[in-house]
């Protein structure tokens, strides 16, 4: 039993650990782009968005634990449910104060 | 021994009590742990909302710099890095504390990681306190641009957030002490968890969007 302790913290340490190293390579890996000038333009904003994306699925893992296992199956349909009404509402006010926007300028 | 109420593997919530508690009460701390988190994961998701209302308006306020100072001028870039540092180290440092509660079930241990993420948590307030006031003393005040008013409310909401988190902190010190590490006390240690995790998440977000894409605009 003590074994099986030990294992799983050691388990769940690892999972920290991985995040970390991750979640820093994922964070210099834009900041150094854009201080260093280390790309173009086009291919920064790129970096930027998908680093930032790879980021918040680390984060969600290996931080707050959320998985496809049965477990955690009630939080992540809340999250899932939440990220779409996140999109309806930021979807449609792009939309809207774009075209705002458009046809006011 | 020490004996997870959750056997199930390795788990968010899997908070400990010791093993002379009868089966039925680990078996109900269980069920109040899991009702307690979810719950939990209810308000971060409207806190979700609330923030990305934040971005949405930020997007919206790009270009409405209305001749005030712009990004370039009032973003310093190094600042914003040493702050990431710090709050993905707390973010490190948090879950270590967790993992020191539910495993080691040692107090000290517990409270040592929690007030090294304390620490980290002051010192990114402090660097976001230096950037405020680096603004404001280049005229980058909330109320010269549409662009600036969304910055502000965005980034010193999240501010206000991590302030609330480190007060939350001190409190838990206050319980930890007085309860010792009782099942209460680690669920809402685990719920602090939750909460700082969710405020570094935020955190990529502002540093992507407003300080990166904001010096490459």
């Amino acid at each position: 039993m003590n074994a099986d302790h030990e294992m799983e913290r050691r388990q769940e340490l690892r999972g920290y650990s991985i995040g970390l190293v991750l979640a820093v390579l994922l964070s210099a890996l834009p900041f150094a782009g854009v201080m260093l000038g280390l790309f173009p333009r086009a291919a920064l904003i790129w970096i930027i968005a998908i680093a930032a994306l790879c980021q918040v699925v680390v984060h969600f893992r290996f931080f707050l634990h959320i998985d496809l296992s049965s477990s955690h199956r009630d939080d992540l349909q809340l999250i899932l449910f939440s990220l779409l009404i996140v999109a309806l509402m930021v979807g449609g006010t792009l939309w809207v104060l774009g075209n705002a926007h458009a046809m006011m300028g | 021994m020490a004996q997870s109420v959750q056997g199930k593997g390795p788990s968010h919530i899997g908070i400990r009590l010791s093993n002379s508690a009868p089966a039925s009460h680990r078996e109900e701390a269980r069920t109040q742990a899991e009702e307690a988190l979810f719950g939990f994961w209810i308000f971060l998701m409207s806190d979700l909302i609330i923030f990305s209302m934040l971005f949405v308006t930020y997007a919206t306020m790009g270009h409405s710099l209305a001749g005030g100072p712009g990004p370039h001028e009032l973003f310093d870039l190094s600042s914003a890095a040493w702050e990431t540092v710090a709050l993905l180290a707390s973010s490190f440092t948090c879950g270590l504390a967790t993992l020191a509660m539910r495993y080691d079930r040692s107090l000290a241990k517990t409270l040592l990681w929690f007030a090294i993420t304390l620490f980290l948590g002051l010192v990114f307030l402090s660097l976001e306190l230096h950037d405020f006031m680096t603004m404001a003393s280049k005229g980058g005040v909330p109320s010269r641009s549409g662009w600036l008013s969304a910055s502000w409310a965005l980034i010193a909401t999240h501010g206000l957030h991590v302030t609330s988190g480190c007060i939350w902190m001190l409190i838990m010190f206050v319980q930890a002490a007085k309860f010792g590490l009782d099942p209460l006390v680690q669920t809402r240690f685990m719920r602090l968890a939750l909460f700082w995790h969710f405020l570094d998440i935020i955190w990529i977000g502002i540093f992507s969007i407003v300080y990166l894409l904001g010096v490459l605009s």
